[in-house]
């Protein structure tokens, strides 16, 4: 198991040069000088060249790429522009947030989504499958940043039994966990029907019903147990949906996280924030996917590492 | 000919000689409900973007201060917006921004993507190596974080939101497409072409491209869809497309401020993302299962 978690750390290194890569190019394919994008608008000629200088702006493109990638290593990637504070400062300040928000809105999809799933697949083609299915879709369909709207109207607005935005209680935290949730929700419940109907059609489901086991049990221990694995792939994938609905959520509630960060950073050009926020998103999915690799020996010993 | 199809459809259809995947298709998509009400949504919202300027008329991005946030009325179905124009006149001009970015972006997908993949899997060895690590790059990134990213690179306006969402489609076009690509190639009339002297151009445009036209039809539905989605997405964070273009996205974005006072202004141009995007998925829905029920997105 250790070896195959450093196999597969090392299999992340071709996407974290390319992420670097793509950032890289990025900062290159601004129009003007990078040194005065990166140095702001209020930026004096003698800050634009102290930062040509520091990030080597006069030096061959490999050189340059060099020293972007060691600089990166050492997550040092400059100054916001609008607020002069290290870039790293400002996005682990909003990272816990959105960390808060994602986990959240996924522990919401898994607790609807997959009971949901399960429903559809013990009574395929009734009513209450075509509901779950009918549901599933609008979700896929649904904007997050309209659906979270319509929540604020309803229970901020109509109701007045939430707030509409900000953070500070557990109750900020409903709105935007359910807003994000639904974009997830419905994938999830799709995977789990799938992968149930097939495993319920399985010889060894049937073996348990002959044994005279309980349909509960049938149902939780046998089937679902074996019908884990697209689910935890298909909840590891959508965390990368998560993340592009996180900056859509964020928008809505006025909620302090990197998507927002994000985005008031592409508003106000400030590029090193930008690269940074989009470095930690790129980590934080390569991550997911690794945890998610590693769930699946865990879940299933009969896969193996070699 | 009728006896050498697999499953064949029974009546009239069978008797026609179904012939093609896509025929066949066609017969089995009649029939599913879902796919048909997709379709004719989508008509009605071309129907809506060609004939715009009959359905509503004026200019939809005329400000009329002394009519703003008025809600919806007989004079105005869905009310007016906080410059006071007419939002009905704004969704249903909203409808060729919209489309023609969803046509736009499915195009770019189309024109980079297929051919990328139809090469990485054909020639394979180096060059498919170099293609699927670039591949692998844009694929580490979530969808619309990387249209995000190239927004913030490109600027933003109709073109960029074209080119960014386009850009982020065209990995998945290409996986797509190679992955067909690599058992296709390894038919004997592709062996048989290859062996008769056929140039690889003409192999890849007569004999392989073709074979891989379904996945790429299922693909391009819900791409749509998905494409929608993403230009709404970045028009809501006013990044996409400008005011004062009526876009859906832009409007919602603008809407939100006066959520409170007037709901109407963000609930209609919602409404229509939601039911464009709903109309692609239930017809891509549909297609995969009646041209290729094993093929899965």
């Amino acid at each position: 198991m250790t070896s195959y978690i450093i196999k597969r750390l090392l299999s992340t290194i071709p996407v974290l040069i390319g992420i670097s890569l793509l950032l890289f190019i990025m900062l290159r394919m601004l129009p003007g000088d990078p040194a005065q994008v990166l140095a702001g608008q209020m930026a004096s000629p003698a800050d634009i060249e102290l930062i040509r200088t520091q990030l080597g702006l006069d030096k061959p493109i490999y050189v340059q790429y060099a020293s972007f990638l060691t600089r990166l290593v050492r997550f040092d990637l400059g100054r916001s522009a609008r607020t002069q504070n290290p870039v790293i400062e400002e996005v682990w300040a909003r990272l816990p947030n959105t960390a808060l928000l994602a986990v959240a809105a996924i522990t919401l999809a898994c607790l609807f989504g997959i009971p949901a799933g399960v429903i559809s697949a013990v009574r395929p083609y009734t009513w209450i499958d075509y509901t779950f299915t009918l549901a599933a879709l609008f979700g896929i369909s649904m904007p997050v940043f309209w659906l979270g709207l319509m929540l604020v109207v309803l229970f901020s607005v109509t109701l007045k039994v939430l707030p509409a935005g900000g953070t500070g209680s557990w109750q900020n935290v409903i709105l935007p966990s359910v807003t994000l949730a639904s974009f997830v929700v419905a994938f999830i419940a799709r995977m789990t029907r799938a992968t149930m109907l097939e495993v319920l059609s399985q010889d060894y489901t049937t073996t348990a019903r002959s044994k005279g086991l309980k349909e509960r049990v049938v149902i939780i221990k046998h089937a679902l147990k074996n019908a884990l694995i697209p689910i935890i792939t298909v909840v590891g994938l959508q965390f990368g949906l998560l993340l592009g609905g996180a900056v859509l959520t964020e928008t809505v509630f006025a909620w302090p996280g990197l998507g927002r960060l994000i985005v008031d950073s592409i508003l106000a050009r400030d590029y090193p924030v930008i690269q940074g926020a989009i470095l930690i998103f790129g980590l934080l999915y390569i991550m997911v996917n690794l945890t998610v690799d590693v769930i699946y020996a865990f879940v299933d010993p009969r896969i193996r590492y070699d | 000919m009728t006896e050498r199809t697999p499953k064949p459809v029974p009546g009239k259809d069978q008797a026609k000689g179904l012939d093609s995947p896509f025929r066949r298709g066609w017969a089995k998509l009649r029939r599913n409900k879902a796919a048909l009400v997709g379709g004719c949504m989508i008509l009605i919202y071309v129907a809506c973007a060609l004939l715009a300027p009959v359905l509503f008329s004026g200019n939809p991005s005329a400000p009329n201060l002394g009519k703003s946030l008025e809600p919806p009325s007989r004079a105005e179905l869905l009310g007016t917006d906080e410059l006071g124009r007419s939002i009905l006149g704004r969704v249903i001009y909203g409808s060729r921004i919209s489309l023609l970015i969803a046509v736009g972006v499915v195009a770019f997908g189309l024109i980079v993507g297929v051919p990328l993949g139809l090469i990485s899997g054909y020639y394979r060895g180096k060059i498919d190596f170099g293609l699927q690590r670039v591949t692998d790059m844009l694929l580490s990134f979530p969808g619309f974080l990387l249209a995000l990213a190239l927004v913030a690179i490109l600027g933003v306006g109709l073109e960029n939101t074209v080119i960014s969402i386009g850009i982020s489609m065209v990995p998945i076009y290409i996986r797509l497409v190679r992955g067909c690509v690599l058992s296709v190639r390894e038919e004997v009339y592709v062996e048989a072409a290859r062996a008769s002297g056929t140039r690889d151009a003409v192999i890849l445009l007569r004999h392989i491209l073709p074979n891989v036209m379904v996945p790429i039809t299922v693909q391009t539905s819900l791409g749509m869809g998905t494409a929608i989605l993403f230009a709404a997405g970045l028009g809501f964070l006013g990044i996409g497309v400008q005011p004062p273009t009526p876009e859906w996205g832009a409007m919602l974005g603008s809407a939100r401020v006066y959520i409170f006072n007037a709901p109407h202004a963000s609930t209609f141009p919602g409404m229509a993302i939601f039911l464009a995007v709903l109309s692609f998925n239930l017809l891509g829905d549909g297609l995969r299962d009646a041209l290729d029920p094993r093929f899965k997105l």
